[in-house]
């Protein structure tokens, strides 16, 4: 398995595109950035929507360079507009079977049986009309109809963006069980932090038409050189495993590297993989093992980099375990009370964290 | 005759028809690529293209008919080619009479159809790349059933004009029996000739015909949809 390599120039009246990134061959990569940070252009070049001068290259195989530019409809690729975008003149089913009944027959390696369950689309699908069907649901058909091409790579432009939160929530754990289930690469469009924080494995983030960082997920949202450190809701990832139920208190533990994490109680068995995700607003910072708190979750770590935020604010990044990267956000008159400096040993205190399934 | 319709006068209805038919079957033919190009070309004569094809909307049919005549009359060019393929010459022919009815109502067919392709946008056609359909599958399994209401106002239109036309026929084909003299030159050769019944008759016939087809295409249409001219 390959990377996929991308890079594509493009000038439009005032904006210029000059991306180029790699993707792993598995997982998701999100594509992150502000709106007209061109992460939806770069999409379309990759899909071969836009013609522009680029070298693009996925499982090895050129799909474009100086001399090639393989049409859209030879591209063996799966694309979820923001919009469902559904045939409005066929069933639910023939929108499924599009594209499925147009590849060989030795080429459908993902059969609708599959992709029905995948999407629980069993009531949905001998629906006459898409139109009737929730945002929620037609958006979930497209996931479908593109699976069902059997693509090599699955391209998605903010598919949760033209949804209101409840079907946001209603999609959000099909889409991360198909992180699970799919063998293929992701290019997952996105805005919202708290989408690429659940479902990405890789970041490449854009701004004004530049990648400005592309890295595995964890560690990227660690840097803090990198506006995401910066931001109101910025956090890091945790990839933990369920290891303990406290039924008295309807709490859950969760193990990792560097300790563990008590949550609400979770409804997943032991064993599973969760993510976690800790914001830095929700960090705070003892030099010693605080007596008498109540806050549960309390991790040994070490300060590797404290960066300045706006006149009266300090970012922390701190290390737990061996890979796990935490940040806090306190007040510059907190670290020079407690002279915090980079290397030292410190207790961060983490009052909540969000689980991502 | 009772009835006061004369033989000739059916055969003016019949000649009607297959006028209607043929020219209508010939105008799609014709303007779905033409409306297809209209509406996704991006080149500079794309406007001049436009207003050709608008023209017959504003000018009088004697005109069109005058300037058919004089280009295929045995002066003129296409007349001249004609003749040299052992054709002979069109003005005064069926033939003549359906390449007149084509031009004459080529804006009645195309405009609808552009507008219906143009209000399709890129996306559902840029989906169908995605889920691998070429181009020629794209235009007949998503264009053209999504462009069909676009179509069905064409169509009607296109039949209903030529149905109704009389200066560009009388221009080019005169009034000649079961080849050129359709129905509205027999009602005004009836009138002419103060024949007020049979005039009746095939005037009343046409309003009830038209009606009935109209009728029948919208309730079978089922949605409302609109006529753009």
């Amino acid at each position: 398995m390959s990377w996929i390599r991308v890079h594509f120039k493009m000038q439009l009246d005032s904006f210029e595109l000059d991306a180029a990134f790699s993707a792993p061959p598995l997982g998701v990569t999100a594509l992150f950035g502000p709106s007209g940070s061109g992460k939806t252009t770069l999409l379309r070049c990759i899909a071969g929507l836009e013609r522009t001068t680029g070298w693009l290259r996925v499982n090895g195989e050129p799909w474009q360079d100086e001399k090639t530019f393989m049409p859209v409809h030879q591209r063996p690729l799966g694309y979820v507009f923001q919009e469902a975008s559904l045939f409005p003149h066929l069933s639910v089913r023939a929108n499924l079977e599009y594209g499925y009944k147009r590849i060989a027959p030795s080429e459908r390696k993902v059969k609708p049986e599959q992709v029905v369950e995948w999407l629980g689309l069993g009531r949905l699908i001998e629906r006459k009309d898409p139109a009737r069907l929730s945002g929620g649901e037609r958006q979930r058909v497209a996931i479908g109809r593109a699976l069902l091409t059997s693509p090599r790579i699955l391209l998605m432009d903010e598919p949760l963006s033209a949804l209101d939160s409840n079907s946001k929530r209603e999609i959000l754990p099909y889409l991360e069980r198909l992180h699970r289930e799919l063998q293929i690469p992701v290019l997952y469009v996105s805005h919202a932090m708290d989408e690429v924080a659940r479902l990405a494995d890789h970041l490449v983030l854009l701004e004004q038409g530049k990648v400005i960082a592309s890295g595995a997920l964890q560690e990227t949202l660690a840097r803090l050189d990198l506006p995401t450190a910066h931001f109101d809701d910025a956090g890091t990832v945790i990839e933990a495993e369920v290891a303990q139920h406290d039924e008295k208190y309807h709490l859950s533990r969760l193990d990792f590297s560097g300790g563990h994490l008590w949550v609400s109680k979770v409804a997943q068995p032991f064993g599973t993989r969760v993510r976690a995700r800790v914001l830095a607003r929700d960090v705070s910072i003892a030099t010693q093992a605080p007596q008498g708190s109540s806050i549960n979750n309390i991790l040994n770590a070490r300060i590797e980099e404290i960066r300045d935020e706006g006149p009266d604010k300090v970012i922390v990044r701190m290390k737990v375990g061996d890979t796990h990267r935490l940040l806090s956000r306190i007040t510059r008159r907190s670290r020079d009370n407690l002279g915090l400096v980079a290397g030292m040993y410190v207790c961060a205190q983490v009052k909540s964290i969000a689980l991502m399934a | 005759m009772e009835s006061g319709l004369d033989p000739a006068d059916l055969q003016a209805v019949w000649l009607t028809l297959k006028l209607a038919s043929v020219t209508t079957f010939l105008l799609l033919l014709i303007a779905t690529p033409l409306a297809w190009w209209l509406a996704h070309s991006r080149r500079w004569y794309k406007g001049f293209v436009s207003a050709l094809v608008a023209l017959p909307l504003v000018l009088p049919p004697t005109v069109l008919g005058f300037y058919l005549l004089l280009l295929m009359g045995p002066q003129g060019a296409v007349g001249a080619l004609t003749k040299s393929l052992n054709l002979g010459t069109l003005p005064f022919t069926f033939a003549g009479l359906v390449i007149g009815s084509v031009l004459f109502s080529l804006p009645f067919a195309v405009q609808p159809i552009q507008n219906a392709f143009e209000s399709l946008g890129k996306r559902p056609l840029e989906v169908a790349a995605t889920l691998r359909a070429n181009a020629w599958d794209r235009f007949v399994s998503v264009a053209l059933p999504l462009a069909r209401p676009g179509f069905l106002t064409a169509t009607i239109l296109a039949f209903a004009h030529t149905v109704g036309e009389f200066g560009v026929v009388l221009m080019l084909g005169g009034n000649i029996d079961g080849e050129t003299r359709v129905l509205s030159v027999a009602i005004y050769s009836h009138v002419e000739a103060m024949e007020y019944a049979p005039a009746h008759l095939l005037a009343g016939g046409m309003v009830l015909f038209s009606f009935i087809v109209l009728l029948g295409l919208y309730l079978a249409s089922g949605k409302s949809w609109q006529v753009r001219k």
